[in-house]
């Protein structure tokens, strides 16, 4: 009994030290550049607008679902509207802007 | 009235009945709630009409029942003080000599009577524990 | 194999221990291989964690009762489905499946968010490992459950017979889970604070673990009120106990912030709140988990030994300060981004919803916790009884379920008075016609029960005038039939419509919880063979006495060495409704010195109750039989006398055939509540509802929003 506890023990170990220290020995292995770092750098905002945008688009539908199911009158919805669609714009110009050049990833 | 003193009005009328509520809660509770005594202590400080929370073990032997009314004494865990009591309500599954209870009395006289359904019995500790979630009876 | 286990939380220490500090340094120094590195480590704990907990089951289902804990809790009687659950039955079987549950729920959390949210999830990473470090920590240092003793004692103590039903085998591990998933928001809230990006996109990440938390946690909760109910001898579902309240105070948190998240998403309003409301959860939650564990309050559900307390309170003070000084020092990144348009609109209304949430939640921790404020400022611990609680929480339900009704009918930023005006309309005439139909029925005057049931009307109406509407305009576009309008149409907007469903739930779930109170009838009473008693509209007549003795090796029962019981009929103006066998099993004391045969029934008597369940009633009934009669107290000393232990279940048979053929009065518990069955019913509705408002839409069907195609009006701004 003792002996196979121990070497579950110590195969539990190896296991352990093989899943921790895979990235850092596949980091060891590449040549360090820093193109990942400038990509770390541009994704949060990115992804923080990509998020934004779709919660806008949401909110557009959600307002004219709104209009329709007898909330709004429709000169409330067409203000509503047409501020949800200028704050969309917005977000869609800023996306553009956060993008690197050769990727293309507009909705339209 | 402009916008910023609408809302400053706004927060003004929320936190007043948030005071209002807070302070009915607080005051409430003291005159509401009854004070956790152990057996010798109940003895000394009871006053009649005020109720109380008594926690000690039932003594063994005390445990007697006739007609719906239970009627047993409880001790302190050091066994020096003890309380008879009669209790009608729900008894808990648990119940039995040696365990831990809580119950709601009230002095009557020279006699504790103990509140309707108001006996708790706690887990006994042979089996160590209750997990989180587990209900007993009141 | 203990040492095995015991390994295993050494080397967990380390994992966790390694992955804070490897997650710390990698986002520091921005490099990526290190946080990678320590996500590993949180499923590398996983996997070390499952290895422990199967070490422990193993053991428990082989019967090893070297392993202290098995000794305790377990025995060979004891059926094998609840041996397997006896492992959280203990301080710490139970420390083990928590940290188990937080490592599996962290491990996913992560693997799902390990591309996106890079710094914040390294935080995040490094508290959870945190708690997973104090938890084990904890089971190293104080409550190991690989202790062993040498040499293992032949048979074990026997789990609890309060235990052995099948909800309590599932409730801990939802109850757990549910904690668990709280500490998941929690962690990415302080990551989020840490590195400044409370934004949109941590704001939907963040909605998944918070429902998946208020999911399970709601879950758990509503089991535990079943189980209660449905198997234990009081015949409630809910008795502001210390615990229960632990575990409603996180989700009433989780319930307000999952409200309030979606006006931060639309407003970028309310960020302070909305982390402050965050934090609380999983410090309400940690909380919860030490209440049950230190002893420091007066309540039913009680680890034994208060040694736990002190790490656990220097825990939440950790977490507390910590949550405090976060959002003070980050509330310039915290700043609102707009203001509330105007009160008529839908923001508004889930504002009113936070605020009475939070208030219950304020509430209830006041009640739980006075106790400790009452002895900390005149000596005495005092506490609050169920009449405390309900004087605040139900009027504050009241407001809550109507709040419910009344936010499906504004828009979002701002309403129109005169359409509001319209669409009130049917609402209120829906609750007024129940208050009137309810007063012409007769039905008791009881104000708040009323008011209850006339919010609910106006709930109903509510949200069935929204969906009768939704169909319309739906029809109106693709000119489907009803059935397949409905369908598309909650397909289309399940945030909306799912969350609909949930209001309707939580106000079934009311209206049963209102009128099994408010209408109760409940009789205590002793009964003899062939008498009868009124309960409210029912007549109960004692038919006749049963009795069952259990051989002992009968591992599929429970283990009760016999029951006493008896056959009820319940009847209705004459017309029998059903027929109820409640009785009474008594087991083993294991105690010598109340002779052979008094050992077998002298220990805990387990009540198990009958009752009948209906729409519109349920009939509930508990027998607590009388076997002190001296007749039977004479048999039972005859056998202490002459039966040797282990013939002395033979006298289990004398004393079953004399209870059957003389049977003595024996005291019921009955009580007959109107619509409880409605509470499990809303129940499911309110996590159905929930489940289709978080289920993310098939691509297909999401519709883009071409912006630009729209033609601008003037004023609209051109953009270069």
């Amino acid at each position: 009994m003792d002996a196979l506890v121990v070497l579950l023990t110590l195969l539990l170990v190896a296991g352990v030290l093989i899943v921790i220290s895979a990235p850092l020995r596949a980091r060891a292995g590449e040549r360090p550049g820093t193109r990942e770092r400038e990509q770390s750098r541009g994704e949060p905002e990115r992804a923080a607008l990509e998020a934004e945008r779709e919660a806008k688009y949401r909110e557009i539908r959600d307002a004219e679902l709104d209009y329709r199911t007898g909330k709004l009158s429709r000169e409330d919805y067409e203000a509503v509207d047409a501020a949800l669609r200028r704050e969309a714009i917005a977000i869609l110009d800023s996306l553009e802007h956060a993008l690197p050049p050769s990727s293309d990833r507009l909705e339209n | 009235m402009n916008p910023a003193r609408k809302r400053t009005a706004r927060l003004v009328a929320a936190l007043s009945a948030a005071l209002v509520l807070a302070t009915a809660l607080i005051y409430t509770s003291f005159s509401a709630a009854s004070p956790a005594l152990s057996p010798s202590q109940l003895l000394h400080r009871a006053q009649p009409g005020r109720s109380y929370q008594l926690t000690g073990v039932v003594v063994g032997g005390s445990v007697r029942r006739a007609g719906g009314v239970l009627y047993f004494a409880v001790a302190d865990r050091r066994g020096s003080s003890n309380v008879p009591l009669s209790y009608t309500g729900t008894v808990p599954d648990p119940f039995h000599e040696g365990r831990e209870v809580i119950v709601t009395v009230r002095k009557e006289g020279a006699r504790f009577v103990g509140e309707r359904d108001s006996l708790i019995t706690k887990c006994p500790s042979k089996y160590k524990a209750a997990p989180a979630g587990e209900r007993q009876n009141y | 194999m203990a040492a095995l286990g015991s390994g295993c939380l050494l080397l967990s220490l380390a994992i966790c221990a390694y992955g804070i500090v490897a997650a710390i340094y990698g986002v520091r120094s921005k490099r990526m291989e290190f946080t990678d590195s320590a996500r590993r480590a949180v499923y590398a704990l996983a996997g070390v964690l499952t290895v422990a907990f199967a070490v422990l089951e193993l053991a428990f289902l082989r019967n090893d009762f070297a392993f202290n804990t098995v000794a305790d809790t377990s025995s060979r009687t004891t059926p094998a489905l609840y041996r397997a659950a006896a492992v959280w039955s203990s301080q710490e079987g139970s420390l083990l499946l928590w940290a188990w549950l937080l490592s599996l729920w962290s491990s996913l959390a992560l693997f799902l968010m390990r591309r996106r949210l890079r710094d914040v999830c390294a935080y995040a990473t490094a508290v959870l490992l945190g708690f997973g470090g104090f938890f084990v920590s904890l089971m190293i240092f104080y409550a190991t459950p690989f202790a062993t003793t040498s040499p293992a004692p032949a048979e074990g103590a026997g789990l609890d017979p309060l235990l052995r039903f099948p909800t309590m085998v599932i409730h801990p591990p939802m109850l757990y889970s549910g904690y668990t998933l709280c500490t998941i928001p929690f962690a990415f809230a302080v990551g989020a604070l840490l590195t400044r990006r409370i934004d949109a996109e941590w704001i939907a990440a963040t909605r998944r673990f918070a429902f998946a938390a208020w999911l399970c946690l709601g879950v758990g909760i509503l089991l535990g009120a079943r189980w209660s109910y449905s198997e234990l001898g009081w015949g409630g579902y809910w008795g502001w106990d210390a615990v229960e309240n632990a575990s409603l105070m996180p989700w009433l948190t989780a319930t307000a912030f999952l409200h309030s998240l979606m006006i931060q998403e639309k407003r970028g309003m309310l960020k302070v709140w909305n982390a402050s409301l965050v934090l609380a959860t999983g410090s309400l939650a940690i909380m919860g988990t030490f209440l049950v564990r230190s002893g420091i309050l007066n309540s039913i559900h009680a680890f034994g030994g208060a040694t736990l307390g002190v790490p656990f309170v220097a825990l939440i003070g950790v977490m507390v300060a910590g949550s405090i000084y976060l959002v003070v020092s980050r509330r310039a990144a915290l700043r609102s981004e707009h203001r509330l348009d105007s009160l008529l609109s839908r923001e508004s209304a889930f504002l009113a919803n936070n605020l009475v949430l939070v208030g219950l939640c304020f509430v209830i921790f006041w009640g739980t916790y006075f106790p400790l404020i009452s002895e900390a400022l005149n000596g005495t611990a005092a506490s609050v009884g169920p009449p405390w609680f309900d004087r605040y929480t139900v009027p504050l339900a009241l407001i809550l379920v109507l709040l419910s009704g009344i936010g499906p009918l504004i828009a979002w930023r701002r309403a129109t008075l005169a359409s509001a005006r319209r669409n009130f309309a049917v609402p209120l005439g829906a609750a007024a016609i129940a208050v009137l139909a309810l007063l012409a029925a007769g039905v008791p005057g009881r104000p708040l029960a009323i008011a209850l049931f006339a919010c609910a009307a106006f709930v109903f109406a509510s949200i069935g005038q929204e969906f009768a509407r939704g169909v319309r305009v739906r029809r109106e576009i693709a000119h489907e039939a009803v059935p397949a309008a409905l369908l598309s149409l909650v397909r289309r907007n399940r945030r909306r419509y799912g969350g609909y469903i949930v209001h309707v739930g939580i106000a079934v779930l009311f209206v049963g919880v209102a009128a099994s109170s408010s209408f109760q009838h409940a009789t205590e009473v002793g009964l003899s063979p062939g008498s009868s008693t009124r309960v409210g509209a029912y007549t109960v007549s004692y038919v006749r006495p049963t009795a069952t003795v259990t051989p002992a090796a009968d591992a599929a029962h429970t283990g009760s060495s016999m029951s006493l019981g008896a056959v009820l009929d319940v009847s209705k103006r004459g017309h029998h409704v059903a027929t109820l066998r409640p009785s009474q099993g008594y087991y083993d004391s294991g105690e010598p010195t109340q002779g052979s045969v008094g050992q077998l029934i002298g220990g805990q008597a387990v009540s198990h109750i009958s009752m009948s369940e209906g729409a519109l009633r349920d009939v509930w009934s508990a027998i607590a039989p009388n076997i002190s009669t001296p007749a039977l107290q004479r048999i039972v000393d005859a056998g202490n006398r002459t039966l040797p232990p282990q013939d002395a279940p033979i006298a289990l048979g004398y004393l079953a055939r004399q209870y059957l053929q003389h049977p003595p009065a024996a005291q019921f518990h009955f009580i007959v509540s109107p619509l409880v069955m409605w509470i499990w019913i809303g129940g499911a509705i309110v996590f159905g509802g929930g489940l289709i408002a978080v289920w993310p839409p098939p691509s297909a069907v999401v519709r883009r929003v071409s912006v630009r195609a729209r033609p601008r009006s003037a004023g609209d701004p051109v953009r270069a």
